[in-house]
């Protein structure tokens, strides 16, 4: 009897070192960015074996009879409201940086433009899955009307919503406005929409409106809600903690194809 | 003072020549697996803990209630208490204290899935989480390629760790049954190569270590667009995280028996001999 008691006090005085050695590892500089050479890896091999890839399609009968919303469901700020109410008929999406021909679009001339509908899957990084139907057009078509040029590395997506955090993700973030970025593979990638549609109705304020990107090949939080402005860059540099995105800013991956 | 250990292994070094069992790069490789699966599991646990429910099919979310077959939960109990439930299937558990809800590491009840001592990181922190297990997850597969690629050049896999179709009689099996029943461990020759439980078992786990790879590829929002079959293959990307869910425990109840089975045969002996490759066979009865 001594020798158990003696011995689960052992173990569990040793799970209890082992467990504080794992936390102190996990927020150890070196560890974490020991950690985070496997986003590269992944990048590149899944870069290797489907660089071009189109993300699987589904039929009507495939979809979610409830789409879930996330994250930010809703924008407070007076120019978005202003803009809600109006049916955001005089809204206008910016499309500038590294581009010969800045632009800023109606929703009706990105209406107007040949436009893509797809039925993919949505893959959140808590894990739950939802299908959908997008419509909107290509976000290569509106680059190229802007004239990308060569200098430019990412397409910055500038969103009206000022986000404080999820509790399922890790509890109370610093807040900041959204943002995202993609590459110019998945920025051209055929299925890299800007939708204004979703389930044939037109986007809702809880999904997004008036504008969400859809990168089909990347975890949810890519799928900027409420685009206000395209932003082509060369760096991450200027834009929040310079990781990228606002998840990116806080510890996810940046490149979000697992 | 008692001890389990007997006295021949502590105090008196066998005097017969040690028959070397296992090569260097099984011992390699199972230290490195030792470490990528714990670390896998707990940081695993980690992801689950966000979205503690899992699905059949391509889709599911919050609203799917009838595509979902375990969710983790807490609701409030009839002392306004928080109680944890534990949904698998019709059957509901009250799970308060391990499942659902638990104290944090400073004793604090919390609604949470998995309770902090087995998660990595302790704290609910999905971002670090998800960094432990896809490092680990190249470390897995890396490892796990060097293991097979080396197991079959050698013939190791086929000599040592896949049955053989003489060894399926069922006869076979039933004899290895009653043997371990009786805890007969093989000594002298007959413990120069694995029996058929054990066959069964070494190859079974390397099964489900694949099936761990290929489903969690199969989650993979990027994987999923260059190789379609994976999630054909699985039934949708909600049933690949079920059965990568399933995979991971029946991994665990490996590793409890395998464990289980070293401290009945000799811990001093089996363990040693995956450190240094160097058996004791023992008296041949």
């Amino acid at each position: 009897m001594t020798i158990l008691t003696r011995r689960s006090l052992v173990t569990v005085g040793a799970g209890g070192l082992l467990l504080s050695g794992c936390d102190k590892l996990s927020y150890n500089p070196k560890m974490v960015s020991v950690l985070e050479s496997a986003e590269g890896a992944t990048e590149r091999w899944q870069r290797l074996i489907g660089r071009n890839a189109l993300a699987r399609e589904f039929s009507e009968a495939d979809m979610s009879p409830v789409f879930k919303a996330n994250g930010s469901r809703s924008v407070d700020t007076d120019d978005y409201l202003a803009h809600s109410e109006s049916d955001f008929v005089d809204w206008r999406l910016k499309v500038d940086g590294l581009v010969a021909r800045p632009l800023s679009l109606s929703l009706a001339q990105l209406r107007a433009a040949p436009q893509r509908t797809q039925i993919t899957r949505h893959d959140c990084v808590e894990g739950w899955s939802a299908i959908g139907k997008w419509t909107g057009p290509q976000l290569g078509h509106i680059l190229k009307a802007a004239g990308v040029l060569p200098t430019a590395r990412y397409a910055m997506f500038l969103c009206a919503d000022n986000y404080g955090g999820e509790a399922s993700k890790g509890g109370d973030q610093s807040a900041g406005l959204y943002y995202e970025s993609i590459d110019m593979v998945d920025a051209f990638h055929p299925q890299t929409i800007l939708a204004h549609t979703m389930n044939g109705e037109t986007l809702s304020v809880p999904h997004g409106a008036p504008l969400r990107l859809r990168v089909e090949r990347q975890l949810g939080y890519k799928h900027a809600k409420y685009v206000m402005g395209i932003r082509l860059v060369d760096s991450f540099k200027g834009f929040g903690a310079g990781k990228g995105g606002y998840w990116p800013d806080r510890g996810y991956e940046w490149f979000a194809g697992i | 003072m008692t001890t389990a250990i007997p006295m021949s292994e502590t105090m008196a070094p066998p005097q017969r020549p040690l028959f070397y069992r296992h090569a260097l790069l099984t011992r390699l490789t199972h230290w490195t697996n030792v470490l990528a699966v714990a670390v896998l599991l707990m940081s695993g646990l980690q992801i689950f803990n966000a979205h503690p429910g899992l699905y059949w099919g391509q889709y599911g979310a919050d609203a799917d209630v009838g595509k979902r077959w375990l969710e983790i939960g807490a609701i409030p109990g009839p002392d306004g208490a928080m109680a944890g439930k534990t949904r698998i299937g019709p059957l509901m558990f009250d799970t308060t204290g391990v499942l659902g809800v638990s104290n944090n590491g400073d004793g604090v009840s919390t609604a949470i899935g998995f309770p902090h001592w087995i998660t990595l990181p302790s704290a609910r922190d999905l971002a670090t989480g998800r960094r432990w297990h896809f490092f680990f997850a190249w470390v897995l597969i890396l490892n796990g390629l060097t293991y097979l690629v080396g197991g079959i050049v050698s013939g190791h896999l086929r000599k040592d760790i896949v049955p053989d179709l003489a060894e399926l009689r069922p006869s076979n099996i039933a004899h290895d049954i009653v043997s371990h029943a009786k805890l007969q461990f093989p000594k002298g020759e007959d413990a120069k190569r694995y029996h058929i439980l054990q066959k069964l078992a070494y190859s079974g786990v390397i099964v489900l270590l694949i099936l761990m790879v290929l489903t969690g590829l199969t989650m993979s929002p990027s994987n999923d667009a260059a190789w379609h079959w994976l999630s054909e293959m699985f039934g949708g990307r909600q049933s690949a995280r079920s059965i990568h869910f399933i995979a991971a425990w029946s991994i665990v109840a490996f590793v409890v028996v395998h464990v289980l089975m070293v401290l009945l045969a000799g811990p001093i002996n089996q363990i040693r001999s995956m450190i240094t490759g160097r058996f004791d066979l023992g008296d041949a009865a």
